[in-house]
């Protein structure tokens, strides 16, 4: 052993080092590479749903079909690890050309520089469903093909026998008759009549209970500032909301045990279930044309739910955002909206899509949704600040919900939120 | 030996009037000492490498960043704050100070009860009877099992309908009730120190296991014709004898105790009511989740002085005295 062994690991181990920078930048592959197509890379988060992915597989292969200028090359990740594929990404300069992300993410990354402005032309997202769209600023980042959507899930037998009103998008259940029905149900000897899915974590807790504090009158932060919670998640609505919620568990009415999904419902264990879209087909199966898609109650400003799901967008680093936007253009079109929506149970982005759909056309069986969708939907609010917004939501709403102070726990989450702006001097706004 | 390498051999050569051999036998000495030198760099060089960039490197970039506010996404550079982190943690983050308590009760308990059942499990399983094997088979599986399945599943059987229940309902012909579990915050941080202590006590009793079998049985013999109980065979040889092992298991203990983070992150998030909020949790929950990098970094800072400090405890306590 001498010098020169000691030279050969150092520059063995230096060139494995290249090797592997190597290969992460080939992960990069926007290198045209000569006079062939330009390569555009394309991140999804539906590894874990082939439904999804036999879509994108099709319109991929079109668009690559369709012309010789572009190349898109898709990579998909499971939902639990895309974020922080995406961040780790941002972080070495390695992002692809084409991503999708989560509504309530969207003014975080531009924000953050991650995409830009996406730039289609106006009647393609004037089309959309406004919660398909993202913008930050006034600005659009990011446009999806569906939205998904909450309701009620109640069997009609089961609430006629029990002489409770079906409420309609126009009249919907009051929260005192919500809380009746609850009550009636309650004796008429389910153990815990509803399922509000409380046993689910992460995003779904703002998603799914934000939208009944705004139905409330309270909200996740003031929206004509964007730079306090103050007064709208600690304000008196606020708390008599949080009050119900808490309640609610320790009535008995609601429980944070069970199984994510829609499983009680199907086995007629719970008569209502606050549920989305997504679990709307299995319940159809199993309750048959007994099935009510029922508005959620009004606590006080209509009935809210909760909009924005998976949408696209181009990233900041990408060698050709043209070739981009022209396979997203070629994308929205009507036929493949539809195949989204019909394979993956979710609501079509555009009315002629919705028009051709299986489940949500004029006949179809999910077409409340539709409804519920256009009339209640509520995008959730558009600041880079919502990350933190959610993880405090969901920290203030389940203490609550184990039996915390509701002021005090609202005015923690209030000075964290506050605190969390504040040190990143008011996130542009 | 503190020549040092870079000076080259005509540089050391000994002064004329030294007679020659001698001069000869120094110079081929210590060029070998530098080949041994260099050979042994060489070997630990790549160990040093992986530790210098995945240890010292981060712990020196957190010290750094703790006190700026840097974050994890941001389009602004981070910022100098001085001691803010540090106050913020200890005056307005009510969180974080529970987090220490909950992290220091977890550690107080398990120790003593988790080095204690895997000293029993050990002598038990140190028999010499047939199906022994078969036992200490039957302790070990929890520690191959991944903690991150053993948290679902235990997550299912603290169910209000779930197995411990329904076990208590049985055995009390229906006089005891239990409780949902993760969902008190009085039961919450008790249930999950159970399954810690369950999942992780057979990997202490296997290293109390190879404690027991380096006492040499001659021991015992002598022992025995003194006319010692049981008892006193344990007080007076197995004890003193596992001296060494019962350093290790306690330091093993501690310090995993103090990381408690995946049962956390899997089965409580935290929750209720901070009941089992940790520092390691704490510290992941701010630094990347709610991507307050500089923050992050604080709490682990503070964490990696506390646990220093208890480190540095355990090592006087356990000193040799003599």
């Amino acid at each position: 052993m001498n010098r020169r062994s000691l030279a050969t690991i150092v520059s063995a181990s230096t060139a494995s080092a290249l090797v592997l920078t190597g290969c992460g930048q080939a992960g990069q592959g926007d290198q045209g590479g000569g006079d062939g197509p330009v390569r555009l890379t394309m991140w999804t988060h539906s590894a874990g749903n082939p439904a999804e992915l036999e879509v994108y597989e099709q319109i991929i292969a079109d668009f690559n079909e369709s012309q010789d200028d572009y190349e898109v090359v898709t990579e998909a990740f499971p939902q639990g690890a895309y974020n922080d594929a995406i961040v780790a990404a941002a972080a070495a300069n390695d992002l692809p050309c084409l991503l999708d992300m989560d509504g309530p993410i969207v003014p975080n990354w531009a924000w953050a520089g991650y995409i830009q402005p996406l730039e289609l032309p106006t009647e393609i997202t004037d089309a959309l469903l406004p919660t398909a769209v993202g913008s930050y600023q006034d600005e659009i980042y990011s446009a999806g093909y569906w939205d998904a959507a909450l309701s009620i899930f109640a069997r009609e037998s089961v609430l006629q026998e029990n002489g409770i009103r079906i409420p309609t998008a126009d009249d919907p259940w009051t929260i005192d008759e919500f809380d009746s029905a609850l009550a009636t149900l309650k004796d008429a000897g389910y153990d815990t009549p509803l399922d509000i899915g409380a046993e689910d974590t992460g995003e779904w807790w703002p998603y799914a209970y934000s939208p009944m504090l705004q139905s409330a009158g309270g909200d996740l932060i003031n929206r004509d500032t964007m730079l306090s919670a103050e007064g709208v998640l600690n304000g008196p609505e606020a708390v008599e909301f949080f009050t119900w919620f808490q309640d609610a568990f320790a009535k008995g009415w609601t429980s944070s045990g069970g199984t994510v999904g829609n499983e009680e419902f199907n086995n007629d264990e719970v008569a209502l279930s606050y549920t989305g879209v997504w679990n709307a087909l299995d319940s159809l199966e199993a309750a048959g044309d007994d099935l009510l898609i029922l508005p959620p109650p009004d606590f006080g400003n209509g009935p809210k739910i909760g909009g924005a799901s998976w949408q696209w967008g181009i990233s900041s680093t990408c060698n050709s955002p043209d070739g981009a936007r022209a396979y997203l253009e070629f994308s929205f079109q009507d036929e493949y909206i539809t195949a989204f929506s019909d394979k993956q149970v979710v609501i079509p982005a555009t009315e002629g899509a919705v028009e051709a759909s299986e489940y949500f056309g004029p006949d179809g069986d999910l077409q409340p949704f539709v409804e519920l969708s256009q009339q209640f939907a509520v995008p959730r609010p558009e600041t880079p600040a919502y990350p933190v917004i959610s993880s405090t939501f969901e920290k203030a709403a389940k203490d609550i919900m184990n039996g915390a102070d509701v002021q005090q726990a609202l005015d923690n989450a209030v000075a964290e939120i506050d605190a969390n702006i504040e040190s990143n001097d008011g996130y542009g706004f | 030996m503190t020549t040092p390498i870079s000076t080259s051999p005509a540089a050391g050569l000994p002064v004329p009037e030294t007679p020659r051999q001698a001069g000869t036998r120094r110079a081929t000495r210590g060029a070998a000492l530098r080949r041994e030198r260099r050979t042994g760099l060489t070997m630990a060089a790549p160990a040093l490498v992986l530790l210098l960039l995945f240890l010292i490197l981060p712990v020196l970039l957190a010290f750094g960043l703790s006190f700026t506010n840097a974050r994890l996404i941001s389009p602004n550079p981070p910022r100098f704050v001085g001691l803010d982190n540090f106050l913020r943690a200890f005056t307005s983050d009510p969180v974080f100070l529970r987090s220490t308590i909950n992290t220091f009760v977890f550690a107080a308990v398990v120790v003593p009860v988790q080095a204690g059942l895997g000293l029993l499990l050990a002598v038990l399983v140190n028999q010499k009877i047939r199906g022994v094997t078969a036992f200490r088979v039957i302790y070990f599986i929890p520690v191959v099992t991944s903690i991150v399945v053993v948290s679902i599943l235990w997550r299912f059987m603290y169910q209000p309908d779930g197995l411990v229940n329904n076990f208590i309902d049985t055995i009390t012909f229906g006089a005891l009730q239990g409780t949902a579990w993760l969902n008190n915050p009085d039961t919450a941080l008790g249930a999950i120190i159970v399954l810690s202590i369950w999942q992780a006590v057979g990997f202490h009793m296997l290293i109390w296991l190879s404690g027991l079998q380096t006492i040499p049985e001659e021991l015992y013999e002598a022992a025995r014709m003194d006319g010692a109980s049981v008892w006193q065979q344990f007080v007076n040889v197995t004890w003193p004898g596992l001296r060494s092992t019962m350093v290790f298991v306690l330091v093993t203990i501690t310090i995993a105790a103090l990381g408690l983070f995946v049962q956390i992150d899997v089965m409580t998030q935290g929750g209720p009511v901070n009941s089992t909020t940790t520092l390691v949790y704490h510290a992941v929950r701010k630094g990347y989740r709610e991507q307050e990098t500089g923050y992050g970094a604080t709490i682990s800072l503070i964490f990696f002085v506390l646990v220093l400090l208890v480190a540095l405890v355990q090592r006087y306590l356990t000193r040799d005295k003599d």
